[in-house]
C-alpha cells in the first residue's frame, strides 16, 4: 500500500495502480477521452493530465499511465493543469466542430472554442483516441482496421482504404467510438449491415429467429474457440 | 513476385521485427511498393495487413506510386533552407507542375524535398538518381531541369 | 585476419601495424565523407589510382581514402604526407600533377593552397590551416588517420587499447564509475549523464540487457554523427563494446538513418572486420565476455530519433512514443532494460577509459566536460565540421574557426539544437558552449547543430520553417502535438503572409506553455522552442510583420515588393531573361523596369543581377 495525496486529501491506494484509477475510486473527477475500462491505456488525448510533486521535482503528467508512489502530492487542478486541458478541448474542438459530444465536454469544463482556431471543415469526427484500432487488435484479435500516415494526416482506415478482408463486421469500434464517426449502418430487416464499406449479411437465432450477428463474426469465433459456427448460432437474450 | 518477397524476408529470418529493413529491400526491388507485394509480406511475415499499411504510410522511405525515370531530391535542411531552398523548391514544382512529393504524369520526373543530405557546404542540394548538384541557385534548378529535357516557360524568351 | 584472443595479442598486433606505418614515408590521404564525394571526390580517388600505377609508384608511395576531416566548405582536400601539405579545391584531374611536382619533388603546387583570408597568407601545412588550429579535435581528429574500411589503420593508431583495458583490467562497476566521473554527458541532445543510465540499466531487473547506438541524427543541418560513423566506425563500436561490457549486455543495436547509406555500409564491414578478429562476438579477447551487434535501418522519420519512437521502429511498429514514466534503462527495447547513447557519446568512451577520467574532466567547463563536434553551416565562410573543447565562445566557433559572414553581410543569429533548440541572438556570442548554458538563454546543445544566420533572414521565417517541419514529422498520436503545432504553423504563416493579427504573438506564447506541458514525448514539448526564442529575442520582427505588415529583412513574399533600382542597373537584360513571367523587362542599355503585377517573388532577378540592382522591400 502507498500514501499519496490527492488535491489535498489524503489517500491510501494499492502500489501499482494509475493515479486515474485512484482518483476515481475516491471520487476525485479528471475528465478524460481515450480512456476505456477494457482497454490499456494510451495517453493520447493528454486531457487527464495533473501536476504530481515527488520530491523537489513538479511535472505534467498523465494520470491514466502514471503509477502512485509513496509521498505522491497530486494536482488535479492546477493552474498548469487546466490550461493544457483547455489548450486540448480547444483544438478538437476546431479539429470536429460538428462533434456534439466534445461540445458537452467543453460545456462541463467551461472551455470555450479559442477563434483564432480556424475550424476544419472536412466534417471529421474523429479525435484520434484510438479505441476503434485498440478494440479491434486486442479485444477483436482481427486488426481490420488501424492507422496510417502521421501527423495531421493520421486517420484511421482499413488497408489501402479499400475492404478489408479481415473485419468480421462484428461493429465494436462503432461502439465504442466516443463521437459516432464510425458508421454502421442496418438494413430494415435486419439481415445486413454495412459497416467500413463492407456489407455483411446477418445470422438468425435458432431460438427466437431475430437477426444477431453477422455471420463472418460467427464463423471468426468457431475458428478461434473450436466450436461449430452452428453452436454460436444463439442470441444472448436466448442464451 | 510473391517468391522475391519470400526471399527477401528469409534474408532477415522472417523476423517480424525487421518489418522496416523488409519494406525497404521490396522496395528497392519493386522501385515502390506495389500492394500485391505488400499482402504477401503480410501473410509470409505473419503480420496484419493493417499493420504493414500503417508502417508503410507513416515512414517517409516508403512509397505507394511508381517513381519517376529521373529522382530529383532538394534537400530543406535549415542551412540550405537560410541559403534560399524554398525558392528554388517553388521554382521546380512550377516548371514540373506539380508539388513535391509526387511524380509528373509521364513518369518521368519525382520530385521530393528531404530534411538533410548532410552536405551542407554545397548547399542548396539537389540529388538526381544519387548524383549531387551543389550550390543551387533559381537559375541552376532551371537550367538542369532543361538538361534533363524538361520544356521550360523561358525557352522562348532567348 | 585471424582472431586475436587476448589482450596481450592484440598489443603485438597493434604493435605490429603500426610499425608498418612509416610516418616518413610519402602518403597521399584523400577524404571521402559523403560531402567531398559530393564534389565528385571519387574520380580523383580514380585519378590518383591511375597516375600511381602508371608511375609503378603504388607500393611505394602510400595512398589512404579516409572519412570526412572537416573542412567542407573547402573540399575535395588532399594532404601529402610526411610533411602534411594541404591542398583544398583541388580540380578531379590534378592527380598527375600533384604526384610529380609535391610528392616526388617536394614543389608546393601555389593555386591549390588554401590562402587565410585574415591575413591573405597561403598556408601550406594543414597544422597551420586556422580552421583545424584553433580547434581540439580529439574525437574527429582521428578521422584524418584511418580509412573506414580498414581495421589494420584503427588498430595501427592504437585502437581497442581502451577495450583490452577494460575486458581485462577493469570491473563493470570500475568502468561505469570512470564514466560517472568524466561527467560524460550524452551528446545526441538531452545532455543526460550516460554514467548513470549506465549504472540504472545494469542495476535493472531483467534480461536480455541491450545497448543501442542512436544513429538516427534527425536535425537538419547536422552531420557529425554521420561523418563519425562513416570515417571511423570502429571507434563507435569499440565504446559500445565497453559500455556492454560495463551494463552487462550482451546484445547491442545501431539505428541509423536510411539516408546515410555510406555510413551503413561502413559499420557493417567494420563489423564484420571486427567479428573476424574476435573483438566482437564470443569471448572476446579471450575475456568470456560476449557481445554483437545488429544493424537497423530507420525508415525516414525525425521522431524516431527520440528514444521510445526508435524502440518502436526497431520493434517493427510505426515510430510512435510512448509515455517515459518508467525509464527506458527499467522497460525499454521488448520492454527489456535498455541503455541508448547517440553516436558520439559512444565515440568518447575509448577516450576516457583509456586515458582517465580525471584527463577527460580536465577538458570543458564545471557542467559540460569533454569537447564536442557541431556541424556549422548556413551563412558561414568554413563551413564544416568543428571541434571544440566545452566552454568555447560563441563567437570564436563563428568568426576565428568559421571565418565570419560571407558577402560581409551581418551576423544576425546562430540557431542551435534543431527544431528542439532556439535561436540565439548577437548579445550572447560571448557565451561559451555548455549544456546548461544554453538552455538557460532558451536553447539547447541539441546534438550540435549550428545554423548561422544572417541579416537577410527573416527570423519569423526561421520559426516557421521549424514550426512546419514539426508539423510534418509530428507522430499524430497526441493531440497537443498533432493539432497544437499546426495551429502554431497556420498563425505563423498568417504573420509572414500579412494576415497576423494583434494579440498573436500572445497567443503563441500562451500555446507553447500548455504544449509544452501537455505533450507526449520530447518532439511536442521542445516544438515551441523555436518559436519562443524567436519572440524573445527578436518581437520586433513579429511586429513589423502583423501591425506594419513589413518583412524587415525582405524574405516574406507577400510582404515583399521587387523593383529596379534605377541608379544601379546598366539594361544588361540578365534579369529579363531569368524571368519567369515577362515580369521584368526593359531593352538593352535602358535601365529595366519590373511589373508588380506580373512578378511572382520567385527571386530570379534578385539572384541573377550582377549589379546589385533589385530591390526588395
Amino acid at each position: 500500500m502507498v500514501n499519496l495525496t490527492i488535491d489535498n486529501k489524503k489517500i491510501e491506494a494499492e502500489a501499482g495502480q494509475t493515479i486515474l484509477e485512484v482518483a476515481r475510486e475516491n471520487g476525485i473527477v479528471i475528465p478524460t477521452l481515450c480512456a476505456h475500462e477494457s482497454l490499456d491505456a494510451t495517453g493520447s488525448c493528454r486531457l487527464c493530465v495533473v501536476e504530481v510533486k515527488h520530491g523537489k521535482r513538479t511535472r505534467i503528467v498523465t494520470s491514466c499511465l502514471y503509477q502512485v508512489a509513496e509521498g505522491l502530492t497530486v494536482d488535479t487542478k492546477s493552474e498548469r493543469v487546466l490550461a493544457a486541458r483547455r489548450l486540448v478541448l480547444q483544438l478538437l474542438l476546431a479539429r470536429c466542430p460538428e462533434s456534439e459530444q466534445l461540445q458537452e465536454v467543453a460545456k462541463e469544463m467551461g472551455v470555450e472554442p479559442e477563434p483564432r482556431f480556424t475550424p476544419d471543415k472536412d466534417n471529421v469526427k474523429c479525435i484520434l483516441c484510438r479505441m476503434c484500432v485498440r478494440t479491434c487488435e486486442k479485444i477483436v484479435g482481427v486488426s481490420a482496421i488501424g492507422f496510417s500516415y502521421r501527423g495531421t494526416e493520421k486517420n484511421v482506415c482499413t488497408p489501402f482504404k479499400e475492404d478489408s478482408l479481415t473485419c468480421i463486421g462484428c461493429g465494436a469500434c462503432a461502439y465504442v467510438c466516443p463521437t459516432g464517426h464510425i458508421e454502421m449502418e442496418t438494413t430494415e430487416t435486419g439481415d445486413a449491415r454495412t459497416i467500413w464499406g463492407r456489407t455483411f449479411k446477418m445470422k438468425t437465432c435458432k431460438v427466437c429467429g431475430r437477426y444477431f450477428a453477422p455471420e463472418d463474426q460467427l464463423a471468426y469465433i468457431s475458428s478461434k474457440t473450436g466450436v461449430p459456427a452452428d453452436n454460436l448460432a444463439v442470441c444472448i437474450s436466448c442464451r | 513476385m510473391e517468391e522475391k518477397v519470400k526471399e527477401i524476408i528469409q534474408r532477415y529470418s522472417g523476423d517480424k521485427s525487421y518489418l522496416v529493413p523488409i519494406l525497404q529491400d521490396v522496395q528497392k526491388e519493386f522501385n515502390y511498393l506495389p500492394k500485391d507485394a505488400l499482402c504477401a509480406v503480410s501473410t509470409h511475415l505473419s503480420v496484419p495487413v493493417s499493420r504493414v499499411y500503417e508502417v508503410v504510410t507513416f515512414y517517409k522511405a516508403f512509397s505507394l506510386k511508381p517513381k519517376g525515370r529521373y529522382q530529383l531530391s532538394l534537400c530543406m535542411g535549415t542551412a540550405c533552407h537560410v541559403r534560399g531552398a524554398e525558392l528554388i523548391a517553388r521554382n521546380v514544382e512550377d516548371i514540373l507542375g506539380i508539388k513535391e512529393g509526387d511524380t509528373t504524369p509521364d513518369l518521368e520526373y519525382s520530385f521530393e524535398t528531404v530534411g538533410c543530405l548532410g552536405a551542407c557546404a554545397l548547399g542548396p542540394v539537389i540529388v538526381v538518381n544519387g548524383e549531387y548538384h551543389g550550390h543551387m541557385n533559381i537559375a541552376k534548378s532551371t537550367k538542369l531541369l532543361k538538361n534533363l529535357g524538361k520544356k521550360v516557360a523561358t525557352d522562348d524568351q532567348d | 585476419m585471424t582472431k586475436i584472443k587476448s589482450f596481450n595479442e592484440l598489443k603485438s598486433v597493434q604493435e605490429r601495424f603500426k610499425a608498418g606505418r612509416d610516418p616518413k614515408k610519402p602518403c597521399i590521404t584523400i577524404c571521402v565523407g559523403t560531402g567531398c564525394l559530393a564534389y565528385g571526390t571519387q574520380k580523383l580517388v580514380d585519378n590518383f589510382r591511375e597516375e600511381l600505377a602508371k608511375r609503378n609508384l603504388a607500393d611505394k608511395i602510400d595512398f589512404r581514402t579516409t572519412g570526412c576531416h572537416g573542412f567542407c566548405e573547402r573540399g575535395p582536400m588532399v594532404v601529402i604526407a610526411p610533411d602534411k601539405v594541404f591542398y583544398q579545391r583541388v580540380g578531379l584531374a590534378d592527380a598527375g600533377e600533384i604526384i610529380d611536382k609535391t610528392v616526388l619533388k617536394g614543389e608546393i603546387i601555389d593555386r591549390l593552397l588554401y590562402v587565410d583570408p585574415a591575413t591573405g597568407q597561403k598556408v601550406v601545412h594543414e597544422d597551420d590551416v586556422p580552421f583545424y588550429k584553433k580547434q581540439t579535435r580529439l574525437v574527429f581528429g582521428q578521422n584524418s588517420k584511418v580509412d573506414p574500411e580498414s581495421l589494420e589503420d584503427y588498430l595501427a593508431i592504437g585502437g581497442y587499447a581502451a577495450l583490452g583495458k577494460a575486458l581485462t583490467g577493469m570491473k563493470p562497476e570500475e568502468i561505469i564509475q570512470e564514466v560517472i566521473k568524466a561527467n560524460l554527458r550524452g551528446r545526441g541532445g538531452g545532455g543526460f549523464p550516460a554514467g548513470w543510465k549506465w549504472d540504472s540499466t545494469r542495476k535493472a531487473e531483467g534480461t536480455p540487457k541491450y545497448v543501442i547506438c542512436n544513429a538516427d541524427e534527425g536535425d537538419p543541418g547536422a552531420y557529425m554523427d554521420r561523418s563519425l560513423l562513416e570515417g571511423n566506425p570502429h571507434l563507435v563500436l569499440e565504446g559500445m563494446i565497453i559500455g556492454a561490457y560495463a551494463i552487462g549486455s550482451s546484445q547491442g543495436y545501431i539505428y541509423a538513418r536510411n539516408e546515410y547509406p555510406l555510413a551503413i555500409k561502413n559499420i557493417t564491414r567494420a563489423i564484420e572486420k571486427a567479428r573476424e578478429a574476435g573483438l566482437l562476438g564470443e569471448n572476446i579477447l579471450g575475456s568470456g565476455f560476449s557481445f554483437d551487434v545488429k544493424i537497423n535501418r530507420g525508415g525516414g522519420a525525425f521522431v524516431c530519433g527520440e528514444s521510445s519512437a526508435l524502440f518502436a521502429s526497431l520493434e517493427g511498429r510505426a515510430g510512435e512514443p510512448r509515455a517515459k514514466y518508467v525509464h527506458a534503462t527499467d522497460k525499454g527495447l521488448y520492454d527489456k532494460p535498455t541503455n541508448l547513447n547517440n553516436v558520439e557519446t559512444w565515440a568518447n568512451v575509448p577516450f576516457i577509459i583509456e586515458k582517465g577520467a580525471d584527463w577527460y574532466a580536465s577538458i570543458g567547463t564545471a557542467g559540460s566536460k569533454g569537447t564536442k563536434i557541431f556541424s556549422l553551416v548556413g551563412k558561414i565562410n568554413n563551413t564544416g565540421l568543428v571541434e571544440v573543447p566545452m566552454g568555447t565562445k560563441l563567437r570564436e566557433i563563428v568568426f576565428d574557426i568559421g571565418g565570419g559572414i560571407p558577402g560581409g553581410k551581418k551576423f544576425k543569429a546562430i540557431q542551435t539544437g534543431g527544431p528542439s533548440g532556439g535561436c540565439i541572438p548577437e548579445k550572447y556570442l560571448d557565451m561559451g558552449v555548455d549544456f546548461d548554458e544554453l538552455t538557460k538563454i532558451g536553447s539547447m546543445m541539441g546534438s550540435g547543430g549550428m545554423i548561422v544566420m544572417d541579416e537577410d533572414n527573416c527570423m519569423v521565417n526561421v520559426a516557421k520553417y521549424f514550426t512546419n517541419f514539426l508539423v510534418s514529422e509530428s507522430c499524430g498520436k497526441c493531440v497537443p502535438c498533432r493539432e497544437g503545432i499546426r495551429r502554431m504553423r497556420d498563425i505563423l504563416a498568417d504573420i509572414t503572409e500579412g494576415k497576423g493579427r494583434e494579440g498573436d504573438v500572445e497567443l503563441l506564447e500562451k500555446m507553447s506553455t500548455a504544449i509544452i506541458d501537455g505533450a507526449l514525448c520530447a518532439l511536442g514539448s521542445s516544438a515551441p522552442n523555436p518559436v519562443l526564442s524567436t519572440i524573445r529575442y527578436f518581437r520586433d520582427e513579429y511586429v513589423a510583420h502583423i501591425k506594419e505588415k513589413r518583412c524587415p529583412a525582405g524574405v516574406c513574399k507577400d510582404l515583399i515588393t521587387y523593383s529596379v533600382n534605377a541608379e544601379k542597373c546598366t539594361g544588361c537584360t540578365v534579369c529579363s531573361k531569368v524571368c519567369p513571367t515577362g515580369a521584368a523587362s526593359g531593352e538593352r542599355k535602358q535601365v529595366h523596369k519590373i511589373d508588380v503585377v506580373k512578378c511572382t517573388k520567385c527571386g530570379a532577378c534578385r539572384e541573377s543581377c550582377k549589379f546589385d540592382a533589385i530591390i526588395v522591400r
